[in-house]
Parts: structure tokens; sequence; C-alpha cells
């Protein structure tokens, strides 16, 4: 039986392999529909897998909070004042607040920051020492800030490793060194754990972050007692919502805000980025089933029109081969086989090419310092096998069995 | 020779062509005979006469409209498809005017294929390959049918009509498309299977030369079979 089928199937190869142009055409639509299936697939679980990455990155019971709101009308927008540093203290009060864990202040400016005569730009985030607890973070090397850093207005920093790597060649064996951020000296405490791609726009792992009050006292003074986003955790996964409404109250009193007025700012919590993100993918999921759909269906005409002219075509070889003994069944198989290698190769091809491209975006991705990884995956690569084995038996069939009901004598008349 | 099964017995065979709706071309008006095992048997006719409408029936190719055919006692009939099939594999080796190899095909692969269809698939090229040296091809066996001149196709043609040891050849005309001298050549290959195997041969032919090198021939005449005549062929 097996032999069998390797002999049907070396014989499909080679007449196949006879009609070189024609077989490529005609599984062309395959190939495309099967590449464009899998280098989107591919694309999209690479851009899931970061996303969904950079989400639970952001730490356990995260809510965030910032100013404005996208739903106000657009009049509204203007003039919406910043948030204070005395709106996270307020959220920090037990009785109004009893819902949230830790509230951090979070203020974030482009600096550049030097070691020796390299320089860089990149973010520093200025916070409060509980910001390593709400964003989850750990230090490979030395210690994070401090209560005492903070009430000393402490010129210290902790840095992400790629900073470490850029300004030092390394990273480890760089605490103690001093640093300029915006040429104040500081000096360098602890090197962050990676944490990896921030979104689509390079690393979260080159930041520098340093007290919230030295920032203030040295670096920004002018931005004294503004902050620009409020990160703050619940007491457990099922209070977030009750948090959530907490910081509603709390910031809507002090923003003044008249009963039956929009929020004028916007509370973001970790799973609703998740579910924000999950609608986005089942779409995309949609979408690419509808293509391929559509693809295979092109595709599958195009090889049962194939096989039909070919079963005309070879209508004395037909004959023949029932005049030497053939069944019916042994001509089904023959022909079914021949649609199922074409549509098989273009399949493979289809994947093959799919792949490439992935990777092609990937690398040009990566010239623009963005990561996009394209993840194929094996359910991908056997469901893409898997569907185009079947259109090959399904739209095979018809001209096969046409096939294998020719009469030996009018088939062997045949010219 | 009497008390033997015949390997052949046809009785009031009759074929009828139907063109169109109401049209009807009688080929076949009621022939009768009997061919008994290892016998080699002319059939000679004008054309259009139905000999090769005979042919395929005796080949299992076709079916008769009226009539009965026994093979080797089995009413034909009855058959399934897939014993029809089995037949034409096993019993039957067809040997056609044009040839009819597989143009893709080495000259072995063509002798091959009807194993392939016995289920053979250990030692099927060996086979072949024996084959094909009994019909003196045993330095062709790689090449295609578009590289061998036309008797060397025939040939390969014979080679691919013994591969299951029939207990018949039907050859249609196999000297049809050869210059006399290869046809000649052709036509001792069959008889010499004939004598050294015992296969039943039948053969279509125009050439009286080629008929009375047989021991019988059966001159049909539209469709009926006119009369036999026994040649001094032993
Ligand atoms: N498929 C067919 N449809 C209709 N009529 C047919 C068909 N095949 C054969 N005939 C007719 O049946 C008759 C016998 O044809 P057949 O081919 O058996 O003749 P033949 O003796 O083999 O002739 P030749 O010597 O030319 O090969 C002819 O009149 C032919 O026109
Ligand atoms: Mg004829």
């Amino acid at each position: 039986m097996l032999s069998t089928l390797y002999l049907a199937i070396t014989e499909a190869l080679r007449s196949l392999a006879a009609n070189k142009l024609r077989s490529f055409l005609t599984i062309l639509g395959i190939v495309i529909g099967v590449a464009a299936v899998i280098a989107l697939l591919a694309l999209g679980r690479g851009a899931q897998k970061i996303i969904t990455e950079n989400i639970q990155g952001l730490g356990t019971n995260l809510i965030l909070v910032g100013p404005g709101n996208p739903q106000r009308d657009p009049a509204a927008q203007l003039n919406i004042p910043p948030l204070k540093l005395a709106d996270a203290y307020a959220l920090q009060d037990p009785q109004a607040a009893p819902s949230l864990q830790y509230v951090v202040p979070l203020l974030r400016r482009s600096v550049r920051v030097r070691y020796g005569d390299k320089t860089y730009t990149t973010l520093v985030f200025a916070v409060t020492p509980e910001y390593r607890i709400v964003r989850n973070y750990n230090v490979i090397e030395g210690t994070f800030l401090t209560e005492e850093h903070l009430l000393n207005r402490a010129s210290v920093a902790v840095i992400g490793p790629e900073l470490a790597k850029i300004l030092f060649g390394r990273d480890h064996d760089v605490v103690g060194t001093t640093i300029f951020i915006q040429g104040y000296p500081f000096r360098v405490i602890g090197v962050l754990e990676y944490k990896g791609a921030a979104g689509f726009g390079g690393t979260q792992d080159d930041r520098v972050v340093i007290p919230l009050t030295t920032a203030y006292a040295r670096l920004f003074p002018e931005d004294r007692g503004k902050v620009d986003v409020i990160m703050a955790s619940a007491v457990s996964p099922d209070r977030i919502d009750a948090a959530q409404e907490e910081i509603r109250q709390i910031l809507r009193v002090r923003r003044r805000l008249r009963p039956g007025e929009e929020d004028d700012f916007t509370i973001f919590t970790q799973q609703e980025f998740l579910q924000i993100f999950q609608v986005i993918t089942g779409v995309l999921t949609v979408f690419l089933g509808g293509i391929a759909a559509i693809s295979l269906l092109v595709g599958g005409i195009g090889i049962m029109n194939i096989m039909l002219v070919s079963v005309t075509e070879r209508t004395r070889e037909i004959g023949l081969r029932k005049a030497l003994g053939a069944r019916k069944r042994d001509i089904l198989i023959q022909f079914l086989v021949e649609a199922v290698t074409l549509s098989l190769v273009g399949g493979l091809l289809g994947i093959l090419l799919g792949w490439g491209i992935a990777r092609g975006v990937e690398l040009v991705a990566a010239r623009f310092d963005t990561t996009l990884p394209a993840v194929v995956d094996l359910q991908a690569i056997l469901l893409a096998t898997l569907f185009s084995a079947a259109v090959g038996i399904f739209f095979g069939f018809y001209p096969a069995n046409r096939a294998a009901n020719l009469e030996p004598v009018e088939a062997l008349r045949y010219e | 020779m009497t008390t033997e099964t015949p390997v052949i017995e046809v009785r009031d065979l009759e074929k009828v062509y139907r063109l169109g709706r109401n049209v009807e071309v009688p080929a076949l008006q009621g022939v009768s005979f009997t061919i008994y095992p290892g016998e080699a048997v002319a059939i000679m006719g004008p054309s259009g006469s139905g000999k090769s409408t005979l042919m395929n029936i005796l080949g299992c190719l076709d079916k008769p409209t009226r009539g009965e055919y026994y093979l080797d006692g089995q009413r034909v009939s009855d058959l399934s498809d897939d014993e029809l099939a089995h037949i034409r594999n096993r019993k039957v080796g067809f040997v056609f005017q044009t040839f009819n190899l597989l143009p893709r095909m080495s000259a072995l692969e063509n002798v091959a294929l009807p194993l392939r269809y016995a289920g053979v698939l250990r030692g099927a090229r060996e086979r072949a390959r024996e084959a094909l040296e009994r019909v003196g091809l045993g330095d062709r066996l790689h090449h295609r049918p578009n590289e061998l001149s036309g008797g060397q196709q025939q040939r390969v043609a014979i080679a691919r009509a013994i591969i299951n040891n029939p207990s018949i050849i039907l050859a249609d005309e196999p000297t049809g498309n050869l210059d006399s001298r290869t046809g000649r050549e052709i036509m001792d290959l069959l008889l010499t299977l004939n004598r050294e195997q015992g296969t039943t041969l039948i053969v279509v032919t125009h050439d009286p030369e080629v008929a009375h090198m047989m021991q019988r021939i059966l001159h049909i005449r539209d469709g009926r079979l006119l009369r036999e005549e026994r040649t001094g062929t032993r």
C-alpha cells in the first residue's frame, strides 16, 4: 500500500514536472494565499507576543492614571490641567481609597546621559521607591531607590541594563560610578533587570530611574509638583474595579468637575489593555481566515480546471491503462494523488514564501529599531498543509472521478 | 484437441453502435466461433467489416450488444468492472497498431506498468527487464519511446503484453505501421511466443502472407463470419 502510494506520488510528480510552467501557474493561487496567511499570522503572533509580554511586564494589578480623556468632545480637550503630586498623595489616603495599595507619581522626561565620552539620549523616570513594586521590577545589581534617597533628594540613579551596556560596555560591575544626567552628576546605585521591548519602538531597558524629589530640585525645577502619570496597584485583582472607582471620585473632586461633566482624565487597567488587544487580534484572525478561505477556493478552482484539462489530454493514456488492467480506483487514485500533490506543493511553497516574507519584515523592522519577531508555529504550518491537501482532494475528486469512469474502448479511440 | 475447453467461445455475437438518437450502425451481426488454447488465428476482412470491434470485445474492453462470450469457460457478461480489469491485466495481452506506449516512461517502465495493476511491486523491474530481453531489446531498457524505431516500439509493446504471462495475445494490425521486413520480424516474434509458451495468438491483418503464417483464418465481412480457412501451417 505504501509503495503503491510512493509510485503514485513519483508518477504524479513526473507528470507535473512534464508541464512545469503550467503546474507552477496552477499552484500560484495556493502559494500566494498560503504565503499571505502564514506571513500575516506569523507577524500577528509576533506582535501579540510582544504586546502581551509588554502589558504583563507592566506589573500586576496595575492601574494607570493620565490627564485627558479621548471620549470628551474635542473642544473640552484644551486646557486640561496636569496631574499633581498632591493628587498622588490624596490617593494614598487609606480612608478615601481603601482598595489601593501603592500609589506612585511619575515624571517622565527626555534627557542626555553621559559617562566619559559617551552620551546617549533616553527617558528618565522620576519616581518614588514603590515604583519597583507596582512595576514588578528587580535589580540585577546594587539596590533600588529608597525612602531615604527620596527624603534627601539624593543624586542617585538606577539604570537599565541596556543603558549600562551603552555607557560602560557591560551590564554589571557599574555600581558606584558617576554618570551625568543633563550635566548633573548622579551616582549609579543599581542596574535594573531586563524587561525587553517597549511596544513598537525599541527597548525599555535603556532608561534611568531617579528619585522624584531630586528631579524637582535639580533637573526640572519648572515642573515642580507636576506629574505625568500616576501608577497605582489594587490590593488584590478582584478589587481593581473598586480601586478604579475610588480614584475617579477622588480626582473628580480634586479637579473640581461638576456632576454630569465627563472625566478630564483617563484610568487604564492592565485588564483593559489586554481586552482591547484581544478584540484587535480577534478581528485580525477573522480577516485572515477570510483571506485564507478565498485564496484556497480560488486556488482549488484553478487546480480543478487544470485537472479537467489534464484528464481530457490524457484520455488515451487512461484508456491504455485500463486496457492494461487498471481498475477504476487505480485511475481515481492516480489523478487524486496528482491533484493533492499540486495543492500540497503549493501549500509548502506558500509556507516557505510566507515565512520568508515574515522574516523579511522582521529584519526590516529591526533596521528601524522595532522588534517584530516572525513567529511561525507548528500549528500554522500543520493547518496550512492540511488545508491545501483538503483543497486538492476536494477539487481533484470530480476530475479524477471523470477519468476513472471513462470507458476503455472510447478512451483508447480518443484522438 | 477437441476435448479441450476452448479458451474463447463466442456465440451469435452482435454489436450495434448508436450514433445519435436513431442511427444505428451494426458492426457485428451474429458471429460465432471457438478458439482452443495454443492456437494461432488470423482475422481478415475489408476495412469496416468489424475486426477491431470483435477484438475489443474479445479483450474485454467493450461489451457486445447481444450474444455470448465465454473466456476460459467463464461468461464474460457476468463479470464486474473489477473482474474485467483483472482479466485484461492477467489473461489478455494487447498489441496495438499504434504501439500505445506512454511517452514519458522508459521502455522498462512501460513494460512494468501492468505489473503495478497486478499489485506486483517487488521484482517488477527485474521481470520487465527479462521480458524486454525476450523480445530482443535487452540493450534498450532506458530508452524513451521516441528514442526507438517503430519495430523496437512494437517489441516493447509485445514485452508489455506478455509480462503477466497471459493466456491470449490479441494483436490488432500489429504490423500495420511497420515496413514489411520489420513486420515480418514482429510476426516471427509473436509466433515464437505462441509456439514456445503456448500462448493463444489472435492477429488482425490485411496481409495474406501474414495470415498464412497462422493455423486458421477467420474471414469477416459486414460483421459476419464469411468463412473459416485452415492453412497448411501446423
Ligand atoms: N465508436 C463507434 N461508433 C460508431 N460506429 C463505429 C464505432 N466504431 C466502429 N464503428 C463502425 O463499426 C464498423 C466496424 O468498425 P471496425 O473498427 O470494427 O472495423 P475494422 O474491421 O477494424 O476496420 P479497419 O480494417 O479499417 O480497422 C464500421 O462501420 C465503423 O464505422
Ligand atoms: Mg480496425
